[in-house]
Order: C-alpha cells, then sequence, then structure tokens
C-alpha cells in the first residue's frame, strides 16, 4: 500500500471494478476505485488519511458511490457523500465513516399515500403514491427505471422506513428511498427545445442576461466580486420548485448562513418556508478534498431526482474551480501528465460532464420538468483567461461574469455587461412575447445600447471633460448612470430590493428610458445640459428600493409624477 | 527541549526527554535513503501512517523532528522541521510517534513566550494542559456553526466605522512590506472588545525579524502581564519549515480557549507569506507540479484548513475570530497568497502605499477593503441603524471623489463644476477627520459615525442618495458649512 494524501493505492484486491467503492484501513475509510493495473488499484480516498499505513486492510464492497434518494431530503444538510450532517457530532473526525447509510435517516418512518391501482400495469416515472413532508413539494414515490409490468401489490395508506417494499411490479419489489449512483445521469425520455424563462428576481439577469429553464449558466468572478451573494439570491428567489444548494470547497460560515436565511424566509408562492424546498449539499474547504469533488455530482443526482418527481429544479454549485483543484490535486498526485496550469488533460470533458447534466425534458413519467445549473468560478488572479473559466463557457448557455471595478466601486451584483452573454435571449423574448411582454426584446436592446454608448462618452469624457461633450451626449451619460445605478444595481440587503418581479423590473426600466427621452426633448426645446444635470434625481434612483419587490405600479406613479415636474424646466 | 505533550521541565538542550504520552513502542530506524532539501527518505519502516510525527536523532544528542508527508510500502518521506542542514545518510536515527503531531491544550499558554513548535522561549517550563489534541484539527460540522453576527469593536474608525470585523469572522490584512499593518494588528489586539469583554489573544508570528518580534512583545507586554496572551514565534533566521507547524499549534491552543473553556478568541498570524513560502519550500523539494508562481496547487485547501478554524458554535460561549497578516509580494493583489486568501476569508483590508504618502495612518485602502460579515453586525439592533448607509455613502462618495481628484489634475480645479469642488472637499475632511487616527488612540462607535457625517455634509444634500430622508434629518449635522 502506499499513500500520499487522498491517493491510495492497494495491491491485492481481486475482481475490483471501475469506480467500485473500498474501505481501507482500521476506521473503514470510504475510497474510490479510480484505477486498475494487474493486481493494483489506485483509489481515490474521501477521508483524511491520517495514520494510515502499508498492511492496513482494503475491502472492496461492490457498489458504486451511490445518495439514497427517497424522503427528507428537502431542508436537510448532506455532505459530499451525501451522509447527513444534522445527525453528526460537531468534529467530523473520520471515525464516522464505514457506512454510507446513517442509521438515523434508516430509521425514520414515513406514511405513504398510495395512488397507484394495484393490478394495472404501470410503467417507468409512473407515479405510485405520495409522502408528506414538512414544506408544500409534494414527495411522489415513482416506478424506477427498468422496471415494467402489473403492479401486484401496493402498500396501504401505512407507516414505512425507506427500506420498506411499498410496492410489487411485476415480481420486482420497489422501496420507498432507493440509492442512486452519482455518477450516472438519471434516465428520462427526451430533452425539450423550447425555451422558457427561469425568473430570477434579479433585474441585471432577467432583463438584460436571462437563463432559461434546464439551460446552464456560470458565474466567473475574482473574490469578492458577488458569486455567492449572487448564487444565494437566486436560491432564495428564483421561481423553481426544488433548489440543491451545493457548497462545494467554500466557508463553513456562508452553509450557516444559507441555512438560516432560508430558514427564515417565506416562500411567497407556498406560504412555507424556503428551506422546505432546498436540499443543501456542504463540504467546505476544510472538509476531505475529494468529498468536494464527490459533491457536485451528489448535488446533480438529487436534482435530477426531484426533476423525475416532474419539478423545475435549480442546481446551485459554489464554487467549480474547487471542485476542478481536486481533480487536478488527485491527478498531479497520481503523475498524470498536466496540460494548463496543472490542470489535467480531460478538465474539458469532466466540466462537461456536469454541465450537460442540466436540461429541460419530458420524463419518464411524461411529466416536463427541468435541471438548471448554475455554477461559480473563481479563476486565480480574478484571470478570466484560465482554464475552468474558459472551458467553463464553452458548456453554458448564459454567462455572468463579474467584474472586479464594479465590485469595488460596490456596484452589486457586478455583472459585467460587456462581458456577459445569453445564448438563448432571442427565445426568450419570443416567450415574452407569446406571454403578454411583447416589447421585452426591444426594451433590451435600447438597453443595452444605452450602456454601450454611455461607456464610449464616459472613456471621452474622462479625457476632455463632460462639459465639452454636446448636450445630447451629456444627457446619454446621464441615462447611463440612470440605467446602472436604478435599474442594474440590486441591493441584497433590502427587502425591497433583494427580489424584483418582472413587472417592477420592466417599470424601472421603462422609467429610466422615459426619463432620457424626455431629457432629450428638453434639450431639444433649448434647455441646457447643465440645467438637466443640475435635477435630483433621487426618486427615480430610490424607486428600487423605495417601490415594494412586485409594486410595479408604484414605480410607474412615480415616473408620471417625475416627467411632469422633468415638463417645467426652462 | 522539545517536547510538545509536555514532560519533564526545564532540562536545557542537552537531553530528549522522554514524553508523556506514548502510544506505540518506539522503534528507532537508521536505515536513511534520501536528503534533498528538506526531505528525508528512510526504508525498512512498517506500521508507519501518513502524517504521523517523528523524531530525528542526530549525532551528539541534537535531535530534530519531522511530519511523514507520504508512505510506499516500506519508504517514509518526512519532512524535517529544523531543515536537514549538517545530516548525512549515517549517523542519524528516526522514531515514529504512532499518530500525527499532539499537543496538550489549556489555559496554561495564557501569559507565555514560546517559539514556533511550542517551546518555551520564556525561561518557564514546558507547557502543559488539561487535554491533548491534534494541531490538524477536526473540520466543524458546518450544522453546528452559528453566523457571526457580534461586532468587535477595535476602536479604529476605518474599520469599526466601514469594514467591521465581527466575532467569529476571518479577515486580513494584506500588506506591503514597510507599511504599518503590525501596528495596526498590534492595535487591534490590543484594543478590542466584544460586548465590552477584551479578547484572549494568541499571536503567531512566522518568519518576522527580530526587531519586528520585539515590538510585537513591548506593544501587547500588559495583555502578556494579564495572563490574556500566548506568542508564538517563528523568526526570521528560525527553521523555515517549522512555520508551517506554528500556526495550527496556536489555532489548536485557541479553539479549546474558546470553545471549551468559552473565552473569546482573537488569532493573529503574521505573515502568512511566509507561511506559504514554507508549504512551497516543501513541495518544490517533492517536485510536485506547481499551479501559479510555484506554488503547489492544494496551497488553498492548505490555507483553508487554517482560516476555516475561525467561528462560533452554536450553543457554546466562544468563538475564535482570526486576523491574518501578509505582505503581497510586489504589492500585486494577484499573488497567490493574497488571492487564495481572499477566496478564503470574510473581507480583506488592504493597506496601500498610496494612502500611507498622504500620511494617513492606519493607511486603509478603504475602496479596495471589505469585511463582508459587516451586514450582519453592524446596524439596526448591532451598532446603530444608519451604519450600513453611511459606510456605503462614505465610499461611494469617495469613489467619486478619486475620480474628481483626477480630472482637476488634468483639466485644472478651476475648470471643475461645483459639485465636483465639494467632492474635493469632502474628500479631505474625511480622509483627515475620520481615517486618520493615533496607534494608541481608541474611538468609540459613536465618535467614528459622527465624524462620518461630519465629512458627508460638505456634499450637497442632493448627492447623497444612499441616505433615506428620514436619516439625513437625524444625523446630518446642521448649520450648514457646506460653501
Ligand atoms: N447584491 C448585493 N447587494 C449588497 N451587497 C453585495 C451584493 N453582492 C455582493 N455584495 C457584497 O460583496 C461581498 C462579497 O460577495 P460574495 O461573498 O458573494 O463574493 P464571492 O464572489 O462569492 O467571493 P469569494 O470568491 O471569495 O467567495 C458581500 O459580502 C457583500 O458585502
Ligand atoms: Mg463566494
Amino acid at each position: 500500500m502506499r499513500v500520499s494524501g487522498p491517493l491510495v493505492e492497494v495491491e491485492g484486491v481481486e475482481g475490483l471494478s471501475m469506480l467500485e467503492l473500498i474501505t481501507v484501513g482500521p476506521q473503514r475509510i470510504i475510497a474510490e476505485t479510480v484505477a486498475i493495473v494487474g493486481n493494483k488499484a489506485t483509489l481515490q480516498a474521501y477521508e483524511y488519511t491520517g495514520g494510515l499505513k502499508a498492511g492496513d486492510v482494503a475491502a472492496a464492497t461492490g457498489d458504486e458511490l451511490s445518495g439514497l434518494m427517497g424522503p427528507g431530503l428537502l431542508g436537510q444538510v448532506f455532505d459530499g457523500l451525501m451522509r447527513p450532517l444534522s445527525s453528526a457530532p460537531m468534529w467530523l473526525t473520520p471515525e464516522r465513516s464505514g457506512s454510507l447509510a446513517d442509521p438515523v435517516v434508516l430509521a425514520r418512518e414515513w406514511t405513504f399515500n398510495p395512488t397507484a391501482v394495484a393490478g394495472t400495469n404501470v410503467s417507468p416515472g409512473d407515479i405510485l403514491g405520495t409522502v408528506p413532508e414538512s414544506g408544500s413539494v409534494e414527495h411522489r414515490v415513482l416506478v424506477p427505471a427498468g422496471v415494467f409490468g402489473e403492479l401486484s401489490w401496493l402498500a396501504q395508506e401505512s407507516r414505512v422506513r425507506g427500506v420498506d417494499p411499498i410496492a410489487v411490479v411485476a415480481g420486482t419489489s420497489v422501496t420507498l428511498a432507493e440509492p442512486s449512483p452519482i455518477r450516472r445521469a438519471r434516465p428520462f425520455r427526451s430533452r425539450n427545445t423550447d425555451a422558457v424563462p427561469l425568473h430570477t428576481g434579479q433585474r441585471v439577469l432577467d432583463l438584460m442576461f436571462p437563463v432559461a429553464r434546464g439551460a446552464a449558466a456560470t458565474v466567473p468572478g475574482g473574490f469578492g466580486t458577488g458569486k455567492t451573494m449572487m448564487l444565494q439570491q437566486i436560491a432564495k428567489w428564483s421561481d423553481a420548485d426544488v433548489i440543491v444548494y451545493v457548497g462545494c470547497g467554500e466557508r463553513g460560515n456562508e452553509m450557516a448562513d444559507v441555512l438560516a436565511g432560508l430558514s427564515q424566509l417565506e416562500d411567497a408562492r407556498t406560504g412555507g418556508k424556503l428551506i422546505d424546498r432546498t436540499v443543501i449539499i456542504a463540504n467546505t474547504s476544510n472538509m476531505p478534498m475529494m468529498a468536494r469533488e464527490a459533491s457536485i455530482f451528489t448535488g446533480i443526482t438529487v436534482a435530477e431526482y426531484y426533476r423525475d418527481m416532474g419539478y423545475d429544479v435549480v442546481v446551485i454549485a459554489d464554487s467549480t474551480s474547487r471542485w476542478a483543484e481536486a481533480l487536478r490535486e488527485f491527478a498531479n498526485r497520481n503523475g498524470d501528465l498536466p496540460a494548463e496550469e496543472g490542470y489535467p488533460a480531460n478538465l474539458s470533458s469532466e466540466l462537461a460532464s456536469f454541465y450537460e447534466r442540466a436540461g429541460r425534458v419530458t420524463t419518464l413519467g411524461g411529466q416536463t420538468a427541468s435541471v438548471t445549473v448554475i455554477g461559480a468560478v473563481s479563476p486565480p488572479g480574478g484571470d478570466m483567461t484560465e482554464p475552468v473559466t474558459t472551458d467553463s463557457q464553452r458548456f453554458v448557455r448564459s454567462l455572468w461574469m463579474l467584474d472586479r471595478d464594479l465590485a469595488y466601486s460596490r456596484h452589486y451584483p457586478a455583472v459585467s455587461w460587456t462581458g456577459s452573454f445569453a445564448r438563448d435571449a432571442e427565445e426568450l423574448g419570443a416567450w415574452h412575447a407569446a406571454n403578454g411582454r411583447p416589447d421585452w426584446a426591444a426594451r433590451r436592446e435600447r438597453a443595452i445600447a444605452l450602456l454601450a454608448e454611455s461607456d464610449r462618452l464616459a472613456e471621452l469624457a474622462e479625457i476632455i471633460g463632460s462639459s465639452s461633450l454636446p448636450a445630447q451626449e451629456r444627457v446619454l451619460l446621464l441615462g447611463g448612470r440612470l440605467l446602472r445605478d436604478g435599474v442594474l444595481m440590486q441591493n441584497a440587503l433590502n427587502a425591497n430590493d433583494a427580489f424584483c418581479s418582472t413587472g417592477k423590473a420592466a417599470a424601472l426600466l421603462d422609467l429610466v428610458l422615459d426619463v432620457v427621452d424626455a431629457c432629450q426633448r428638453l434639450i431639444e426645446r433649448g434647455v441646457s445640459a447643465t440645467t438637466i444635470e443640475q435635477v435630483d434625481l433621487g426618486p427615480v434612483l430610490r424607486a428600487r428600493e423605495e417601490c415594494g419587490p412586485a409594486d410595479a405600479a408604484a414605480v410607474r406613479a412615480r415616473g408620471v409624477e417625475f416627467l411632469m415636474e422633468l415638463e417645467t424646466l426652462k | 527541549m522539545m517536547d510538545l505533550r509536555g514532560a519533564s521541565p526545564g532540562q536545557g538542550e542537552a537531553a530528549a526527554p522522554a514524553p508523556a504520552v506514548r502510544f506505540a513502542p518506539q522503534v528507532s530506524h537508521g536505515d536513511i535513503r534520501e536528503l534533498r532539501g528538506p526531505l528525508l527518505v528512510v526504508g525498512g519502516v512498517h506500521g508507519v501512517g501518513w502524517d504521523e510525527f517523528a523524531t530525528v536523532d542526530m549525532a551528539r544528542g541534537e535531535c530534530r523532528h519531522g511530519l511523514v508527508l507520504e508512505v510506499d510500502h516500506d519508504l517514509a518521506t518526512l519532512q524535517v522541521l529544523e531543515s536537514t542542514d549538517g545530516m548525512s545518510l549515517e549517523g542519524i536515527r528516526i522514531r515514529f510517534d504512532g499518530r500525527p503531531l499532539h499537543v496538550q491544550v489549556g489555559t496554561e499558554w495564557l501569559g507565555r513566550v514560546c517559539n514556533g513548535r511550542g517551546e518555551p522561549l520564556d525561561g518557564g517550563p514546558p507547557v502543559t494542559g488539561t487535554a491533548t489534541l491534534p494541531v490538524s484539527g477536526w473540520p466543524l460540522n458546518p450544522v453546528y456553526r452559528d453566523p457571526p453576527q457580534e461586532p468587535v469593536l477595535t476602536g479604529i474608525s476605518v474599520i469599526d466605522g466601514l469594514a467591521t470585523l465581527v466575532r467569529g469572522q476571518k479577515l486580513p490584512i494584506f500588506s506591503v512590506p514597510g507599511l504599518p499593518h503590525l501596528t495596526l494588528a498590534t492595535q487591534i489586539a490590543a484594543q478590542a472588545t466584544a460586548g465590552g469583554q477584551t479578547f484572549r489573544v494568541v499571536f503567531a508570528a512566522m518568519g518576522l525579524t527580530h526587531a519586528d518580534i520585539a515590538y510585537v512583545r513591548d506593544r501587547l507586554e500588559e495583555r502578556s502581564a494579564g495572563g490574556e496572551l500566548t506568542l508564538l514565534l517563528n523568526a526570521a533566521d528560525d527553521p523555515v519549515i517549522e512555520r508551517i507547524l506554528t500556526p495550527r499549534i496556536a489555532l489548536t491552543i485557541a479553539e479549546h480557549l474558546a470553545y471549551t473553556e468559552g473565552h473569546d478568541v482573537l488569532v493573529i498570524m503574521s505573515d502568512m507569506t511566509s507561511y506559504a513560502e514554507a508549504v512551497r519550500e516543501v513541495s518544490a523539494a517533492r517536485r510536485e507540479i506547481p499551479a501559479r508562481r510555484g506554488y503547489p496547487g492544494y496551497l488553498y485547501s492548505d490555507l483553508a484548513t487554517l482560516y476555516e478554524r475561525c467561528g462560533r458554535v452554536k450553543g457554546r460561549d466562544g468563538s475564535v475570530t482570526i486576523v491574518p497578516v501578509l505582505t503581497m509580494p510586489g504589492g500585486d493583489i494577484t499573488h497567490p497568497v493574497p488571492d487564495l486568501t481572499g477566496y478564503i476569508t470574510e473581507g480583506q483590508i488592504v493597506l496601500s502605499q498610496d494612502v500611507a504618502a498622504r500620511g494617513i495612518y492606519p493607511p486603509v485602502d478603504v475602496l479596495s477593503s471589505l469585511s463582508r460579515l459587516m451586514r450582519s453586525g453592524a446596524g439596526k439592533g448591532r451598532t446603530r441603524e444608519d451604519h450600513l448607509d453611511v459606510a456605503a455613502q462614505v465610499l461611494a462618495a469617495l469613489a467619486r471623489a478619486r475620480q474628481a481628484t483626477e480630472l482637476a489634475e488634468l483639466v485644472g480645479e478651476a475648470a471643475l463644476s461645483e459639485t465636483d469642488r465639494s467632492y474635493i472637499k469632502y474628500r479631505t475632511l474625511v480622509e483627515e477627520g475620520l481615517f486618520d487616527q493615533g496607534r494608541d488612540e481608541v474611538r468609540s462607535l459613536a465618535d467614528t459615525l459622527d465624524r462620518a457625517w461630519a465629512a458627508l455634509a460638505a456634499l450637497p444634500k442632493q448627492e447623497l442618495t444612499m441616505l433615506s430622508t428620514a436619516l439625513l434629518e437625524k444625523y446630518l449635522p446642521k448649520g450648514d458649512d457646506g460653501e
């Protein structure tokens, strides 16, 4: 046996297969088989390997790394290997390794309400029954993939544990909970191609760089540029049914913060608590590095599990860079040939295997459901040309690039309007048009043009001073400021501003565009640019914080009043 | 001499005392195969575990210490803390401890001055304790964490006012050689209180000059005499690899003082750049594939296992607050050490040469500084209702004032608009009135906030868009000195 950090090489374990789990040493540390040469196997250990010695025993388990999927996931916190942290001790020592199945979870009883009819024929994805949980998300028990035929027995309404059978289909017994291998995508019937927006409640995203349900998005940004805040806002306010929040190699305090924050916030759509639609996977930076690598796949498997029940799910991964670093660390110890910056050559295919599990699909049961994947990237030195950032961009539909200068000037969310993209914007514009918002696309285009124009003028003004610009251009400069500060900026700490409805976002943008138009008319009438620049813009800039989160009418009323006052300028 | 588990007290340099705790019978190994940089490879060993602690006995009774980095069949690779200088393949015996390095913890550490491995430098007996813990610590279950939310008052305006430190936070100071980062760190250590209570301070020095160490000892003399301070000192000319242990010992002591003894503990670690260089040296000797600038790819995780040891635990009294200090090589914030630190810590306090050149102490570049936990530790119910908004306004106005200054340099102050001129005036007021402060001046928070308001009063009211009308009415100084 050879041990170097998380890399363990063992000899003489017969009949191992790739990805098979092995336990090593007296503490039965869990490790995964990643290479087999003759009777030697290379293992990736999921715990601190301190004290592991040559001569320690290794035992194959016959299983692949799997998460136990069943009722009781929502509102809970798990580690990267899907072991509940709520029932784990204060200090996470390797003593708790051994078995992945948690006795507390296994012993818990649930009420099973049958909904299918015994004696009928069923196929994969059909609903057998439901299990009430504390929140509003109905837990649906499905016929597993690969199981067809007559439902010969279905449990009555009863109290059952996860391991208990609740149905027999063509001789196969179906249990309430099922282990799901995390590295394999759960099957579905087909991918859908139409684009439907995910409403995130963040204006800069919903207005400028929208994301479709089932698409993938990535958020690269240097430290402190606001990735985590943005992802937490999406976890809180997006209109998905279920959120899976993966804290991958990030801070413990942040996980505590997500947990506390979501437990307090009400879900406006259901009246429950937001935590009841959320599963948290926490593998903080000081927890064993390789479980970090697994946590991303654990998260996406949980998401697929809820997708299969017919829900729209969002998986948030903060940060995929820490996951990539775990890959690199292991590859380096394994002596793999490094490609760029020490990352293994298969980095981009690994990233693809994660992002490609996003999708809006028809499930085996025939429902339309989705997994949207949103991953943060933490580029070293804020360098946007590093491999994880550039590779991720190839696999996503939306890129939300965070800009350090914007963040330093406290412009949050610091989404760069020049560096970001939304590949589905056109299709989503069509969706908005078909759903009563025919002007969505045109408004977006005007906003993008105004930002570009005012950026250009600002550069010019830096050289010659803004007072030397023509009046019309000074108004555009002002318009750019209004758009940035009054619409794109969004204060996550303000109760009115943290979330923004589609209507309020449109009203705020209209307000700014109307003000720009009105100012141009004033200039034409001979009013000086200096006079316009001295107008108190407070009512426009403060509208986002002073009008309720969904109060488009209040914004419009404010606009009418402000424009009337503008008209009186001479 | 060296025994971190504390053993026979007060025996000079000559004898290696028998440790108090011993798990495995000690077999000694002499088959040294390789010496390379800080690494030593020993053969013929069986039953040695990864990360195990070992003692290296050399000729003439000298002994050094090592940690197992890799075990491969009967070969074990050790990193030698005191370096391999003067070693040869013959005449060395290795004794393995049977477990990773442990340290005795307890309140005995308070008031003590030790070297970077925890051996007394103050002439006292080796430190003993009430429990023995591994120095690497264990990850704290995130479910047990209590989100930090009580403000720490340092009496320093730029910090309390604009980047409030919170109990259980990790907030580093980024600096460049020559700036008074140690002065600032020791001022925080000397003055900080939370809820009116002072902190226990554990100070880990790594690679500091003797002059710096003397300054720290002198400045914190009072805290030391009061039994509120532990000093772990690895000087610039002390063994480099030993620096890898120093912060771990400090944090192990701190965790115990916090979560078992119920104290609020402040851990100051300086200089983290020297620490990271020691990690790099070991990595280079192992011929590992470097990520950036020769630093190993695991530096992020390595630093995280230190910084993440801060926090508060549900249902327990104490807390660990960490203030790492690091010097940015070449003043470059994208250098791996500040960069990876910034990715782990909850904000940063950045010192800048430019600010120092303007004669301001502490020379904090407030626009690039940030306390991420300030939002939960300041404001209504924590400090004062106007705190967060005032801080935001001070920063926004300062950003604008800098632009105005730059423009003035180009086109001349006379060509500026009246508004821009008021920003330039604001800048002078805020720098002199709020940012600049004495090296042992303690300011109350109310004083700090009032100074901020006084500076903001130089701006036309419609510029203060981040402050609500209600706050403006309540706090903005009247008696208009705007002209
Ligand atoms: N929408 C927002 N509203 C108000 N403040 C914000 C917002 N977004 C970010 N911030 C501020 O920026 C700080 C840093 O944000 P965040 O923690 O999300 O950065 P990050 O990009 O995740 O950094 P790291 O990579 O180090 O984790 C926050 O603590 C907060 O002070
Ligand atoms: Mg973050």
